[in-house]
């Protein structure tokens, strides 16, 4: 290592890797559901295109956890955002609609009602 | 990218109930469950509940699995990492609440905790270099070299207020000034890891889970005062904490942190390890010094101090594990945000390692000023088996008592040395009803007289003769006029002996005699040992109307020293009774007494 820069860089690479262990208070909670039924329908596939955009965009202050079952099988894979005392329940998620909700719901901060459990009911 | 991260702790404590084990059980079972590329597993420093351990974190989630065992690995692995399911039963208890699994951060043991010298112990994989630059590793260093001059480092450590957390308190800004001001060709920098008090391991935990820290601080220190070479004298008693500390040492060399031309200023530092054989009083700095030269680890005597004169004739300063340990985060934060911290001559924080009669053994880190009443019975989780708090020990065998009447005191240095005892290096160790302070005395007074290194009358002999009162009258043979002899030598002692260690040695004694002499009464006019400790002062005894004759005392004692037919009450021979308690820890009437 020569200089700062170079001290900074691997700073910033391992950075994204440690903050999964900062129990921010204040983080929004992204919550997949992980029962039998869940990773049968392909939540796991799920919960790992969400860490994978969250890393591409280098988004902080986001927690991405699991759940067990959420109750509601026929519309796994299931995922609940918790923002605050705002909860938001999407069902039948898709690779797709996972990049849609991380660009606008954590993001811009607008959730996505056509994937909400209310809309697809 | 892994979603989860497994931290087990690697430290001494968790490692000798088997935590490796674990790690590798953890390894095995994430593979069989596919989930190697998802999940990873960390072995990280102490995390200070050493109670609990072995401690197992699983994050982002943050949930604390105490007392794993590598049973429950496969548990952990199929519930909570393959589906989520946090396995409540395994989860440190003061963490879940009817059922709701609240923070760690919540409990009484962290919430009242500000760590900063342990800041990355639990948090980090110490054999991972880029883990430490991860949470600002060797920014400090960058920022010193890079835009500080030595004078300003120098400011801004005595502007913080820090003092050596070693035991002494000496300000570490005003050593690191005197061994700047003095020229010569080499300096040297070096660093006390030689923990000898018996009860204390904060050092030996630091550089378990963070040895980085050590070493930026290390090359902090050389920067300041004009050193380019360093030495670690650390016990050979520490194992993990040495090849930690040599595995970082190399790492940092292979990153350009150490070695020459660091972030191409112009500086160059290297450090060196010392193993030291484990002698209590090359603790002493000048003994130390002794000892790295390869000479026999004996104090010198002082003037001049190491800062003019210190190992192989250089000036040099020597510093504690937790000293260093804060010297990054002071450089980062400024000295203001660390002297913001504790009380108005003691400032920032201090690590203690809780021990004896409390719930909660282990490593804590508080704000100087805490009440010794917040530590015990907060953090510490109070006395167990409902037993009541007598007192507590700190600064090991330098150190005094601390009596249950003084629990509201506010821990620091000065505060310490008004009641009689010291800050020392953070043992301390707790004591209930069942603690003869007579014995306590003599226990750490024959640590003293085993470890005096000899080469002073008053320390080599004085404390010898000390025991022997000691022993007369824990032995019943004592009398008032012993009293007035002990105080006497005590005295003798700590004005005559050359090094700190005999300087000290009578500590214990004259702290139990200033706060407890009604004990040492008792051993000697009433011939007995209140808390029941003292054996030659005990006696068993059967009660008559209690005693069925079952005659299970009589087939327990090795000692043959009890007799009596069945159905009638049995009696003990004290002349051959050895008091090892076995006839009383057995009778179910409880018909047996010790007085």
């Amino acid at each position: 290592m020569k200089n700062l820069q170079e001290l900074q860089d691997i700073r910033d690479k391992m950075k994204t890797i440690v903050n999964t262990r900062e129990n921010h208070d204040d983080s929004v909670n992204i919550i997949v559901g992980m029962a039998t039924c869940g990773i049968a329908a392909g939540a796991r596939d799920i919960l790992n295109k969400f860490n994978e955009e969250i890393l591409k965009r280098d988004i902080h202050g986001v927690m991405v956890s699991q759940s067990g079952c959420m109750g509601n099988c026929q519309y796994e894979p299931m995922v609940q955002i918790i923002d605050g005392d705002k909860k938001t329940t999407y069902v039948c998620i898709t690779p797709e609609k996972v990049k849609k909700i991380v660009e606008q719901h954590i993001i811009k901060k607008i959730p996505v009602t056509e994937f909400t459990i209310d809309q697809v009911k | 990218m892994f979603r989860s991260h497994v931290m087990v702790c690697g430290g001494t404590g968790c490692t000798s109930s088997n935590s490796q084990k674990i790690i590798d059980e953890f390894n095995k079972e994430i593979k069989a469950a596919g989930l190697s590329e998802e999940v990873q597993v960390v072995k990280t420093g102490c995390f200070g509940l050493c109670a609990l351990g072995p401690i197992v974190v699983v994050h982002p989630e943050g949930s604390f699995y105490s007392r794993v065992k590598p049973e429950d690995v496969k548990e952990i692995v199929l519930e909570h990492l393959l589906k989520g399911r946090v396995v409540t039963r395994l989860l440190y208890d003061e963490t879940v609440n009817e059922g709701i699994v609240t923070s760690l951060n919540n409990t009484n043991f962290y919430k009242n905790q500000m760590r900063v010298a342990l800041r990355n112990c639990g948090r980090i994989d110490p054999n991972n270099i880029e883990e430490y630059i991860a949470y600002d590793g060797y920014r400090a260093l960058g920022k010193v070299l890079t835009e500080m001059t030595p004078e300003q480092v120098i400011k801004t450590v005595l502007d913080s207020g820090l003092r050596g957390r070693g035991g002494g308190g000496f300000p570490t800004g005003r050593k690191w000034s005197l061994a700047a001001m003095n020229e010569a060709e080499q300096k040297y920098v070096c660093c006390n890891a030689d923990e000898g008090d018996p009860g204390a391991f904060m050092d030996r935990s630091i550089l378990e889970g963070d040895p980085h820290a050590v070493i930026e601080a290390m090359a902090i220190a050389g920067y300041a005062i004009g050193a380019t070479k360093g030495y670690v004298y650390i016990r050979a008693e520490y194992p993990i904490a040495v090849q930690r500390l040599q595995k970082a040492i190399d790492d940092a060399r292979e990153y350009g942190l150490l070695g020459e031309n660091i972030f191409s200023t112009g500086f160059d530092f290297d450090i060196e390890i010392k193993l030291g054989a484990g002698a209590f009083v090359c603790g002493e700095e000048t003994a130390l010094l002794n000892s790295i030269e390869g000479k026999r680890g004996e104090p010198r005597p002082r003037p001049p101090f190491p800062a003019q004169k210190g190992l192989f004739g250089k000036p040099t300063i020597l510093n504690n594990v937790e000293t260093y340990a804060n010297i990054p985060q002071i450089i980062l934060k400024g000295p203001e945000w660390f002297s913001s911290i504790g009380t108005e001559k003691s400032k920032g924080t201090k690590v203690f390692a809780l021990g004896g009669k409390i719930k909660h053994t282990g490593l804590v880190e508080i704000p100087m000023g805490t009440t010794l009443r917040t530590v015990i019975e907060d953090i510490g989780g109070g006395i167990p088996n409902g037993k009541k708090f007598k007192a507590a020990q700190t600064g090991g065998p330098s150190g005094g008592c601390i009596p249950a009447s003084l629990i509201d005191t506010p821990i620091d240095y000065d505060n310490l040395i008004a009641i009689g005892s010291m800050m020392g290096s953070g043992g301390l160790i707790v004591m209930d009803d069942d603690t003869c302070m007579v014995d306590i005395a003599k226990f750490f007074l024959q640590f003293t007289v085993e470890e005096s290194c000899g080469k002073c009358t008053p320390c080599r002999v004085g404390t010898k003769r000390l025991l022997e009162l000691l022993n007369k009258i824990t032995s019943g043979n004592g009398t008032m006029e012993d009293l007035d002899k002990i105080e006497d030598l005590c005295h003798f002692i700590k004005e005559n002996s050359q090094c700190g260690l005999g300087q000290t040695a009578p500590n214990p004694v004259l702290s139990t005699l200033r706060y407890f002499r009604d004990e040492y009464i008792s051993h000697i006019v009433d011939k007995t040992c209140p808390a029941g400790v003292c054996k030659d002062l005990l006696k068993y005894r059967i009660l008559e109307d209690k005693c069925k004759g079952c005659t299970m005392c009589k087939r327990v004692c090795p000692a043959g020293a009890i007799s009596g037919e069945v159905r009638n009450p049995h009696i003990i021979d004290t002349s051959k009774c050895i008091k090892c308690g076995a006839c009383l820890a057995n009778c179910k009437f409880g018909a047996i007494v010790k007085e």
